[in-house]
């Protein structure tokens, strides 16, 4: 371009100085992912690297042993697992039910909006003030005792706004001309919900149910005070029974054990595993998801 | 004979739906009923004295959670110091720069990191956090305030990327189309138009974010050190609310004064969460109305 | 009138500023007219008193009165935004799902004012079905969409719903291109098909009504062809009220045209005389393309 007047090359030098920040701004902006990114690999690789050398068939599948300086943690993931699970059950239900009514029953309104406001404070309450409401609640007004019952229910309740969200947002994905398409043949509302709504949301609704889950095995405050034990040489036997529980018995391990640093490595595989479970659920989640919302496009 | 079926399909769910307001009075119920005891036996300015918390001391118990609400305040405005700059990069990168393949790509890193639990979090501070803040800055003990803000913030970091992502994606595509034929650069058009329409998106963020550090629990229990002295720097260690009701509920008996004095604890840091989220979200609302 | 009849029928041109043509078409039907005058209240299926609608503050309808032949096809036309598919939707109260409406006057549908307190909807919607514009059919199998309806009225038999089934798909004159392949996805099938699918599902209800909101506007022309030739030979036997955009479908299928708007009836009566001999200067300005 040899014809450029003096004035257009001015704008020209402005313009690579502009291009010039908005290439190191950018660079920024990119950089402060990669730091996100670099955090999240140093937690990962340490754990892994110190964690998975403790990982053995016994360690999964053995209690602790000798005051838990050796052995392994068993009872822990059996109590983990009983917990979620009751978790799940209180949770899933309540919560897709609720979604329904959100997102289908009330869709406007002064109670949709109390009930939305409501769930977005639930899901902001620590979860310390949780664990002193399953006490207040559960284990002594309903006098569950510390139990699985008692934190099990806990751990559902604050997971509860967790599972809305994901429901909700399945039954949004389902395309508005189902539901008139069945209306207009005379479907009463129940009906319409039922057979042309709850059908496709389900595999959405799976995975909102699966967020809850990590979300619940991965907690310790809640479970605290309302059921988690220090140490338990056998198994729960019932709802009413006490449990070990993996966040739990890490952090056991990990401050309140009198020979902190023997049982490192220990509490190192016990963080691992703990990793290993939450991320397992939540990557069965997110490809759930994924192939979910392909399908979806297919519609 | 369908109409009393559907109603009564209705009123059960509407009876269901209702369940999140009757847990958020519930917990405000059960903790404000629990506390009263306390309130009465040691006067609810007592609480706010200053002095130390202290209620098991054998002459004189004292109940001042002012140094544990200083800890707690100190903690997560330490961490919104690290989080919101990084977290507003992040988001910005997401919404703006990223393509859709790349966002597929990052958007995991934040949701694998929201999904660490808390109890991993304080471990990580507490073996290889403490060590290099205690190398790097020749203390004693690198388990303070200053590590529990740095993992706190990581802990908040996730909230405020994807509720600040959500903000800046909001603002209308014709802002941005206005900027960019006038002649700006994409980077003029992310700094003066779309940043500054999605400021009270991005506040709002913030202080869901600082609702989420106040509340945090194991970390904050595993990496500050929980001394209950008035802290005066972040080397120091201190004890938040949160972390307070942690290390007591277990052993306290229950009944005393000491017990139902936790119970308070929790209601004030409820109320203090409750009172961030409420305006936050408040804000954020009437963001999204006004966008 | 049978399919023979509609193909005597010359194919309308339309040409700018000049009223179409429709000489032929109205000899072959005037006697027909003649014959089924709306007299009395009894031959009117739906009867529209002072009717008006309003979206939150938005009036949609004003002060509309209509009468509807029993087996007919009565077009609804009009520009955009006239309001013609609101008065379409009011008539199986399609439009109580949207929060915020209101409205005043009566419709009646076979003598009672469906907007009573003590109607039921669902019942309503049963006798009134409605074909959307988009083809909509359920992510289910073909034969499942078409006997929904009766399954959710309680019909339950198998053999009965076989039967439902394979007599809706022949009336919707689509049995013989799916009856191998009835469990199928009904997402499988074209856009046509899939508009004669929906045809089939509301028709398996039985109902008295049908009303259709621009049927064919996603379809191509052959499509477009196959629908417009199923509405005529439906119209023996059911009241069939369709809103579209296209004047020469209007002319070709309808019986009786009415043209809306800005929310009013302008004018309503024969298709013939509306496309010949407009009464209202804006039915003719509109027909001849002056504006819409």
């Amino acid at each position: 371009m040899k014809i450029l007047n003096p004035d257009l090359k001015k704008t020209n030098t402005e313009q690579v100085h502009r291009n010039w920040t908005q290439t190191a701004a950018f660079l920024c902006l990119r950089l402060s992912l990669i730091v996100v990114f670099l955090i999240l690999m140093v937690i990962l690789y340490d754990i892994t690297k110190k964690g998975i050398g403790v990982i053995s068939w016994l360690f999964l599948t053995e209690a602790p042993r000798t005051g838990m300086t050796e052995g392994g943690i068993f009872p822990a993931i059996v109590g983990t697992f009983y917990v979620t699970l009751i978790a799940t059950l209180v949770a899933v239900p309540l919560g897709i039910i609720t979604a329904i009514y959100l997102n289908e029953y009330a869709l406007q309104g002064r109670l949709n909006r109390l009930i939305r406001i409501s769930l977005r404070n639930m899901a902001g309450v620590p979860s310390i003030v949780f664990g002193l409401f399953g006490v207040a609640l559960f284990v002594q007004r309903m006098g569950f005792r510390p139990s699985l019952l008692a934190a099990g229910m806990t751990l559902g309740l604050l997971t509860l706004p967790v599972t809305v969200t994901a429901a909700e947002e399945a039954l949004k994905a389902v395309p508005k001309s189902y539901r008139e398409g069945g209306l207009a043949l005379g479907a009463t509302k129940w009906q319409m919900v039922k057979s042309l709504v709850l059908p496709p949301a389900v595999p959405g609704m799976l995975t909102g149910v699966i967020l809850g889950l990590s979300r619940a095995a991965g907690e310790t405050a809640p479970i605290l005070f309302t059921g988690a034990a220090f140490f338990l040489p056998y198994l729960p036997d019932s709802p009413f029974s006490q449990f070990m529980a993996l966040p739990y018995h890490l952090f056991i391990l990990a401050t309140q054990h009198h020979d902190i640093s023997g049982v490192r490595p220990l509490a190192y595989g016990t963080a691992f595993v703990l990793l290993v479970l939450v991320f397992m659920l939540n990557l069965s989640a997110v490809l759930l998801r994924y192939r979910y919302r392909k399908q979806i496009k297919q519609f | 004979m369908h109409n009393f079926k559907e109603n009564a399909i209705k009123y059960f769910f509407m009876a269901n739906g209702m369940l999140s307001i009757i847990i958020l009075l519930g917990i405000f119920y059960l903790l404000l009923s629990r506390s009263l005891p306390a309130l009465q036996n040691v006067g609810l300015t007592n609480f706010f004295a200053p002095g130390y918390w202290n209620p098991t001391a054998y002459t004189t118990p004292q109940y001042s959670i002012l140094n544990l609400i200083k800890g707690t305040f100190m903690v997560g405005a330490g961490s919104l110091i690290f989080a919101v700059p990084l977290g507003v990069a992040c988001a910005t990168y997401l919404a703006e720069v990223a393509g859709a393949r790349e966002r597929e790509v990052l958007k995991p890193i934040i949701e694998i990191l929201a999904g660490i639990p808390s109890v991993v979090l304080g471990f990580f501070g507490l073996v290889v956090v403490a060590p290099v803040i205690a190398e790097l800055f020749g203390l004693n003990s690198g388990i303070n305030a200053l590590n529990g803000s740095i993992l706190v913030g990581i802990m908040a970091l996730p909230t405020i990327v994807s509720l600040a992502e959500d903000a800046i994606s909001a603002v209308p595509q014709s802002y941005r189309h206005a900027s960019l034929a006038l002649g700006a650069t994409k980077w003029q058009t992310i700094l003066r138009i779309t940043l500054p329409a999605a400021l009270s998106g991005i506040i709002a963020a913030s202080m869901l974010g600082m609702g989420r550090a106040v509340g945090e629990t194991m970390t904050v229990l595993m990496a500050t050190g929980n001394a209950l002295a008035k802290p005066s720097s972040f080397f120091d260690s201190v004890r938040t609310l949160s972390a307070n009701i942690a290390i007591e509920m277990g052993e306290v008996p229950v009944g005393s004064v000491h017990y139902h004095s936790l119970f308070f604890v929790g209601f004030v840091l409820f109320m203090i969460t409750f009172i961030i989220n409420l305006l936050a979200d408040v804000i954020f609302q009437r963001y999204r109305e006004e966008i | 009138m049978t399919k023979s009849k509609l193909e005597k029928n010359p194919v309308l041109t339309e040409s700018k500023g000049k009223l179409i043509s429709l000489n032929a078409l109205n000899e072959s039907r005037q006697h027909e007219y003649t014959q089924k005058e709306i007299k009395t209240e009894k031959e009117v299926k739906v009867k529209v008193n002072d009717f008006s609608f309003y979206y939150s503050s938005k009036q949609a309808l004003q002060n509309v009165n209509m009468d509807i032949a029993p087996n007919e096809v009565t077009a609804l036309i009009g520009p955009s935004g006239c309001g013609k598919t609101t008065f379409l939707r009011t008539i199986n109260r399609m439009n109580d799902l949207i929060p915020g409406t209101r409205l005043e006057g009566e419709v009646i549908v076979s003598g009672q004012n469906i907007y009573h307190p003590a109607v039921d909807v669902v019942e309503l919607r049963r006798k009134v079905g409605l074909v959307f514009q988009q083809p909509n059919p359920f992510p289910k199998s073909i034969y499942e969409n078409v006997a929904y309806g009766p399954k959710i009225h309680g019909k339950k038999k198998r053999t009965l719903l076989d039967e439902i089934v394979e007599e809706s798909l022949q009336q919707a004159a689509l049995w013989d291109e799916v009856k191998d392949r009835l469990k199928d996805s009904a997402l499988s099938l074209s856009g046509g098909q899939q508009q004669r699918l929906c045809i089939a599902r509301v028709l398996a209800v039985r109902p008295e009504i049908i009303l259709m909101d621009e049927p064919t506007s996603a379809l191509d022309p052959v499509a477009t062809q196959r629908i417009e030739d199923l509405i005529r030979k439906l119209s023996s036997g059911y009241t069939i009220i369709i809103v579209t955009h296209n004047m020469q479908q209007a002319a070709r299928i309808s019986d009786f045209t009415a043209f809306f708007l800005l929310g009013e009836l302008v004018e309503c009566g024969k298709t013939a005389q509306i496309f010949t001999k407009p009464k209202d200067t804006r039915t003719e300005e509109y027909i001849t393309g002056r504006f819409g």
